[in-house]
């Protein structure tokens, strides 16, 4: 019997997998998905492949403080910063709060969104009105200076990232789903709904939202890259949260340790690496959306 | 006049997200943890002094009426006294706002006519391999943070061949009789140019992509395709006819790009040690200067809103096909 309803319907992952609607056919997208996968590895066994601690004051044999070795001088893969910590290690468990904040924040961003796009275009009226002045609004704030002074007020965390992404980065969503579901409530088959006798609540999540995923997902994976750009730009300016290691946070402690002068390139030069990465990974899956969303566009 | 009435509708919206990015600076300085009072007087001025603003701000009055204050201060250009420096707000942004505005300038031209050329000549190349290795390329300088682009460049061209100097605007000592011989001085360029070269990298793939696209746009249009039909060379028909109205959007952009340069500042200014703004606001929240850190935002938000407003009132003028509705 439920074997029979699974084979008739497929699981609810299956179908939300299906309206993501994944541009597997775009070798750029691919790739993108390619550099997440590796990214997420990265992170979950984040332990087992960093050799060492990320914040841990490294010797060398003779008992001195194995501070700035070069690449694979006393095995050190990177090397070590100036306090003596191992590169390699530091740029893998940075791999975990940039996958932490990038995530969450893009999560947030297009969860907020899509929810202010979806009822201020399909209930228009006042609500659209106050909704899109508020949009409005969220343009005008300067994003990188809001985080700045926000991060500044509240205590030091990763999560100051993500909340200021919250509060103010829906807007671009928010506007271009709601301009798609403007189009989308004046289909044949929302009307058709509408007179069948659906309220609302049932047109917006069966009818309108399984259209507007893959656009959130889209919104989404810019969003996880300006996370991650946004946390670097924070802790390199000293707003960061002092107990994580992020990449922002090597570059910060490279640029304050003299490394430009040292010459350091081993050091400063993986974690831009990385976030040029994982960023550009997004913009990959987002182009090989567009491809199929707008197939206009790029050609 | 369809349009006057559009621009003023926008105008007064314009206002009203003003008001809305004011109220929101008042309510984030006022009810943050922290001292309240804090926002404005520091403990180590004088009594004198601090009755003095404590008297101008109302910082002893009920909130909704210190809001009130604070907004009739504003309307006056009066921002408070910053801690560190000891002098009025204004002043001091003021005086740091030519050096952003160059470095933004500076950097955004030399962004728009390499975009605006490589766009353009990626769409006359379309599917050609140059265009399948450069777009992947742009998407990447795009994925950078900007503050590390800055330091890569200060290691190899400043640490390591010492082509530029490593940050400010002048060689120490340097005096000049007015900022004008300063800004002209041969030094000033060599300060600028990394600093300026960085957030051109950054900047130069939004008008790079929508040159690209809007040219692939427009040579579907009838016109260029009647163009052809007359036999015009195949230069006359990119540059004369498609590159021209491809354009139009581009140059719109411009005013966005003003807005975001602005907020990238922050960082690169930061460092470059390029005394600006955004650099001002890092120093003033750092250091808990909240009266210089207040001022320092809402310039910078003022600027953002004025050139979403400017882009948007372009964008009306420049097609009459968009339409206010």
């Amino acid at each position: 019997m439920l074997d029979a309803a699974v084979e008739r319907k497929p699981s609810l992952i299956g179908r939300l997998f299906r309206s993501l609607r994944l541009p597997l056919n775009e070798p750029f997208a691919v790739l993108g998905l390619l550099i997440y996968a590796l990214f997420v590895l990265t992170a979950i066994f984040a332990d087992q492949i960093a050799p060492y601690e990320p914040t841990e004051i490294l010797f060398t044999p003779d008992y001195n403080l194995a501070a700035d070795l070069r690449p694979g001088e006393d095995g050190y893969i990177l090397g070590t910063t100036s306090l003596g910590r191992d590169i390699f290690s530091q740029i893998v468990h940075g791999s975990r709060s940039a996958l932490l904040i990038g995530i969450t924040a893009a999560f947030m961003v297009a969860l907020i969104g899509s929810i202010v796009g979806l009822v201020s275009g399909y209930f228009r009226g006042w609500v659209d009105v106050i909704l899109m002045r508020l949009a409005d609004i969220a343009f005008g704030i300067p994003f990188l200076p809001f985080v700045i002074v926000l991060a500044a007020f509240l205590e030091p965390s990763i999560w100051n990232v993500v909340i200021a992404m919250a509060l103010v980065l829906w807007r671009d969503t928010a506007r271009v789903i709601r301009s798609q579901v403007l189009t989308l409530r004046s289909r044949g088959y929302v009307d058709a709904a509408r007179v069948a006798g659906s309220s609302d609540l049932k047109i917006i999540l069966r009818h309108i939202a399984p259209n507007i995923l893959p656009l959130s997902f889209l919104y989404g994976s810019i969003a996880i890259g300006w996370a991650i750009l946004t946390e670097a730009s924070i802790s390199f300016l000293g707003f960061g949260d002092p107990q994580s290691i992020s990449w922002g946070y090597m570059l910060q402690d490279a640029f304050a340790s003299q490394a430009l002068a040292k010459q350091a390139y081993y050091w400063f030069v993986p974690p831009g690496f990385c976030i040029i990465l994982v960023v550009s990974a997004g913009f990959f899956i987002t182009r090989g959306y567009e491809n199929i969303l707008f197939p206009k566009l790029g050609r | 006049m369809p349009h006057l009435k559009a621009a003023l509708s926008r105008t007064l919206q314009l206002l009203l997200v003003l008001w809305a990015v004011v109220t929101i600076l008042f309510l984030m300085f006022r009810l943050m943890p922290g001292n309240p009072m804090a926002a404005y007087i520091d403990p180590t001025f004088t009594i004198e002094q601090q009755q003095a603003l404590m008297a101008q701000f109302g910082l002893d009055k009920p909130l909704w009426e210190q809001y009130l204050i604070y907004v009739g201060n504003l309307l006056q250009g009066e921002l408070g006294q910053s801690f560190r420096y000891r002098e009025p707000v204004a002043d001091r942004i003021l005086a740091l706002l030519p050096n952003t505005l160059i470095l933004t300038f500076t950097s955004l031209i030399i962004a728009y006519v390499f975009g605006i050329l490589a766009g353009a000549y990626l769409a006359w190349k379309r599917g050609g391999v140059v265009e399948h290795a450069a777009i992947p390329l742009v998407l990447t300088t795009r994925a950078m943070p900007e503050f590390w682009l800055g330091m890569v460049l200060l290691a190899v061209f400043s640490f390591n061949l010492g082509w530029f100097p490593a940050g400010g605007t002048r060689p120490a000592g340097a005096n000049y009789d007015s900022l004008w011989a300063l800004y002209t001085s041969r030094d000033f360029l060599t300060y600028l140019a990394l600093p300026a070269l960085t957030l051109a990298i950054y900047s130069q793939g939004l008008p790079l992509l929508l040159m690209r696209s809007n040219m692939l746009d427009v040579m579907k249009e009838d016109f260029v395709t009647m163009a052809r039909i007359k036999g015009l060379s195949n230069w006359t028909v990119v540059v004369r006819h498609a590159a021209r109205n491809a354009l139009l959007p581009v140059m719109t952009s411009f005013a966005i790009a003003v807005g975001y340069q602005l907020q990238g500042n922050v960082v690169v200014e930061s460092v470059f040690s390029w005394p600006g703004l955004g650099r001002e606001l890092v120093n003033a929240v750092s250091a808990s200067d909240y009266p210089l850190a207040q001022g320092a935002f809402l310039m910078i938000a003022v600027v953002v809103i004025v050139m979403n407003l400017i882009a948007d009132l372009l964008y009306a003028f420049l097609d009459p096909r968009i339409s206010h509705a």
